[in-house]
């Protein structure tokens, strides 16, 4: 259950981008599938998080990033499947993940302020 | 609609501070290790054991993550070693800046050997680094041979496995060729000790390891 300090992480970056005066609408995050973060418990968190900010009610938008792989014997790379890190060119299990252990921030999107259109 | 780019990992600040406790440690030459496991599996027993193998050859100083209470620094302060204990009030892993909390409590210079004994929990500690030099993940008999296939986080992410309570083997089903067999698929580096703390089996080898590793870091 680190979701919720996960949650407050991505609200202190956002925040820090956010022009005076704007609110946001959607955060847009890559959740590594090795982070062992889950998707549901984040954005219920995220939710709680930021209920009081102006990303209230803001979409947290979760691109879920698939677990990569190098082979240092070989140098194929693959996609790793289940819980298996064997090269599958060379089944050596010398290797090195290349994706799908980070969490980032992406982008935010701002909402539409009222009144600037006029 | 307008879209700001960021492009930031979320963990930046937590890695960060690991980094300067990173730096703070070598700049004093302590070998610190970062010892993960589910709850229950014997990380106080092996910290127990090694304090009391090598309690008279090094310096040794131990860190404690709990979500509550005191009764592992308790445990750990009958061994006359500095012992410092965070409380996470329910935080399921430790932070850089917890572990930076603790060390200004900590006379540094006395210390060559710095055991940080995590929150129980095989998944959320993974990810955060404290400025250690490696992770110790301590795996019980009794939680059998799959776990390193449910939690490969983990174990992709530590330096060093301990199989721990092998007293226990005669009473089990699990087969602990599968469970190396595993372990070593998801990580390939990893290094495996086999111990008991009730009959000390394995403790001196991986006591001998600890001290070897480092007299090497420096």
């Amino acid at each position: 259950m680190h979701e919720l300090s996960i949650a407050q992480g991505i609200w202190d970056i956002a925040r820090q981008h956010l022009p005076e005066g704007e609110r946001i609408q959607a955060v847009k995050v890559e959740v590594g599938l090795l982070s062992g973060v889950v998707p549901e418990s984040l954005e219920f968190c995220f939710e709680m998080v930021v209920s009081d900010t102006p990303a209230k009610g803001a979409q947290l938008i979760i691109d879920r990033i698939p677990i990569h792989a190098g082979c240092r014997d070989c140098g194929a790379d693959f996609q790793v499947e289940g819980a298996t890190f064997l090269c599958p060119s060379c089944r050596s299990p010398n290797t090195r993940v290349t994706a799908g252990a980070d969490l980032r921030v992406v982008e935010i999107e701002l909402a539409d302020t009222k009144g600037k259109a006029s | 609609m307008s879209i700001i780019t960021i492009e930031r990992r979320v963990l930046e600040k937590n890695d960060q501070v690991a980094q300067q406790n990173r730096d703070l440690f070598r700049s004093h030459g302590i070998l610190a290790v970062n010892v993960v496991s589910s709850p229950g599996a014997g990380k106080t027993s092996i910290i127990e054991q090694t304090l009391d193998t090598l309690g008279g050859v090094m310096k040794v100083a131990v860190i404690e993550g709990d979500c509550q209470t005191d009764f592992d620094a308790q445990r750990v302060a009958r061994y006359r070693v500095p012992v410092v204990q965070i409380v996470t009030n329910g935080g399921c892993h430790l932070e850089a800046q917890l572990v930076r909390n603790a060390l200004a409590a900590m006379e540094l210079e006395a210390v060559e050997l710095l055991i940080i004994e995590n929150v129980g929990n095989l998944v959320c500690p993974a990810n955060y680094d404290l400025g250690e030099a490696m992770k110790i993940v301590v795996l019980s008999t009794t939680e059998g041979e799959d776990k390193p296939l449910k939690y490969p986080g983990m174990f992709r992410n530590a330096s060093v496995l301990i199989i721990n309570k092998t007293d226990l083997l005669p009473y089990l089903a699990i087969d602990l060729a599968a469970l190396r067999r595993h372990a070593l698929a998801i990580n390939p580096d990893l290094l495996i000790f086999e111990t008991s703390c009730t009959t000390g089996a394995g403790i001196a080898d991986w006591c001998g390891w600890l001290q070897a590793r480092r007299a090497g870091s420096l």
